[in-house]
């Protein structure tokens, strides 16, 4: 496989996937969503709410990310995040839970701008995934 | 020389306190591998961000108008210490390990004439250090309730760390944990981590040239807490694998020595008890020649 690259995402209690044969992946960066395929340039980004999507062959891999970092260079893609799930492993309990934690935290009068355009766009992801 | 009676009921608490100690350390070792193993997985997030973190640094330019948890606040007057041990004890050298390694920092702090402000995660380091340390400690946490070292545990502290740090109530901050090196050698550490040292940062040979989304400062601004809280979370997993090492190998120790303490009780009650014997014979023996 020559146009597949490595991935890495690692969350603070150990390291939650390691593939070396994926085509593609498509991050939610800040600033929007980002394919990232071989030989992409070195890059540093950071992560909104949204979905991981890795492709392996013929595989896709939904992911659920809360917020993370990610680091491209030499082929090799991190992704390091706080909380993440497997979109088939979730259940809906949890959904509700989380889409409750975040209606909570926007109700919070001294949000900045930023902080606040995070709560609504997991509200807005998990809403999707519900 | 004790009574018989005596040196059975000593016999028969040293063996109970093996017993407990023996367990304990059983306890401990099943611990252990978990915390061990939590501690090795969680080492790849701290390195990552720790060397993304590095590279961001190399890339800025402007130094002087870096972040301030990279940077710091410009001055050197005020060090807040964390100083992270154990909620429970009977774990041999442990904690005083931290609080001695601590203690040391403390006094350089103090002599410099600069002022002292403690954080003492754990209940044990707070014990320790109150007596002599009491008007400098501004905060105790402890998670007793917590089973499980976690992540969430480790963002509290964090938050509050930095919380802090933007009041301005301190200029440079030092963790103070034991890095786990295997079951019998904990290395207690210090690691300064606000504001951030970045070690080598001489060798230049390995900077890469990366493409930022959004810009340098942002991504700093935004990662730097974060790392902190990473930062802190490592230090409670080396910590919680170190408690349980240390547990077993001063509870393995403790075993043994009460094993030895049997024997030289055991062989003592059969010596008094064989003179008993021999006294009463004499006795019988010296009263039938005199009839």
């Amino acid at each position: 496989m020559s146009d597949s690259f490595n991935l890495e995402i690692v969350n603070p209690e150990k390291l939650f996937l390691s593939l070396d044969n994926v085509s593609e992946v498509v991050v939610p960066a800040f600033e929007g969503d980002m394919g990232i395929l071989k030989d992409h340039i070195s890059i540093i980004s950071f992560l909104k709410p949204g979905i991981v999507k890795v492709f392996t062959g013929n595989e896709v891999k939904e992911l659920y990310v809360e917020d993370g970092i990610i680091e491209f260079s030499e082929n090799s893609l991190s992704i390091l995040t706080s909380r993440i799930i497997d979109i088939k492993e979730i259940k809906k309990d949890d959904l509700s839970s989380m889409i409750n934690e975040a209606n909570e935290a926007l109700k919070d009068e001294n949000l900045d701008d930023q902080k606040r355009f995070i709560a609504n766009q997991k509200i807005d992801v998990l809403n999707r995934l519900n | 020389m004790a009574s018989l009676d005596d040196l059975k009921k000593r016999i028969t608490s040293v063996k109970s306190t093996q017993k407990i100690t023996k367990a304990m350390k059983m306890v401990a070792a099943a611990k252990l591998r978990k915390a061990q193993e939590s501690a090795e997985k969680g080492r790849p997030y701290s390195d990552k961000m720790h060397n993304i973190i590095l590279n961001l640094s190399k890339n800025i330019n402007d130094k002087e108008n870096a972040p301030k948890l990279l940077a710091g606040s410009g001055n050197d007057n005020v060090h807040l210490c964390v100083v992270m041990t154990s909620d429970r004890g009977l774990c041999g050298g442990f904690n005083s390990n931290i609080t001695k390694k601590a203690k040391s920092y403390f006094k350089k702090i103090l002599d410099s004439g600069k002022e002292l402000k403690i954080v003492t995660v754990g209940s044990k380091g707070f014990d320790q250090l109150k007596r002599a340390y009491k008007e400098h400690i501004i905060e105790n946490i402890s998670f007793k309730e917590s089973k499980n070292v976690n992540y969430f545990d480790a963002d509290k502290v964090g938050k509050m760390i930095i919380e802090k740090f933007e009041k301005g109530e301190f200029d440079v901050c030092t963790i103070f944990f034991n890095k786990f090196k295997n079951v019998i050698t904990q290395i207690p550490q210090e690691q300064q981590i606000i504001p951030l040292k970045s070690e080598n940062s001489d060798d230049k040979n390995d900077v890469m040239n990366y493409e930022f989304e959004p810009e340098e400062d942002e991504i700093l601004n935004n990662l730097l807490p974060k790392n902190i809280s990473t930062q802190i979370f490592k230090a409670m997993l080396e910590n919680s694998a170190s408690e349980q090492g240390s547990r077993m190998s001063a509870m393995d120790n403790a075993t043994r020595n009460a094993g030895e303490m049997v024997e030289k009780l055991t062989i003592e009650y059969n010596r008094s008890r064989q003179a008993a014997i021999t006294k009463e014979l004499i006795e019988i023996i010296s009263g039938a020649e005199s009839l």
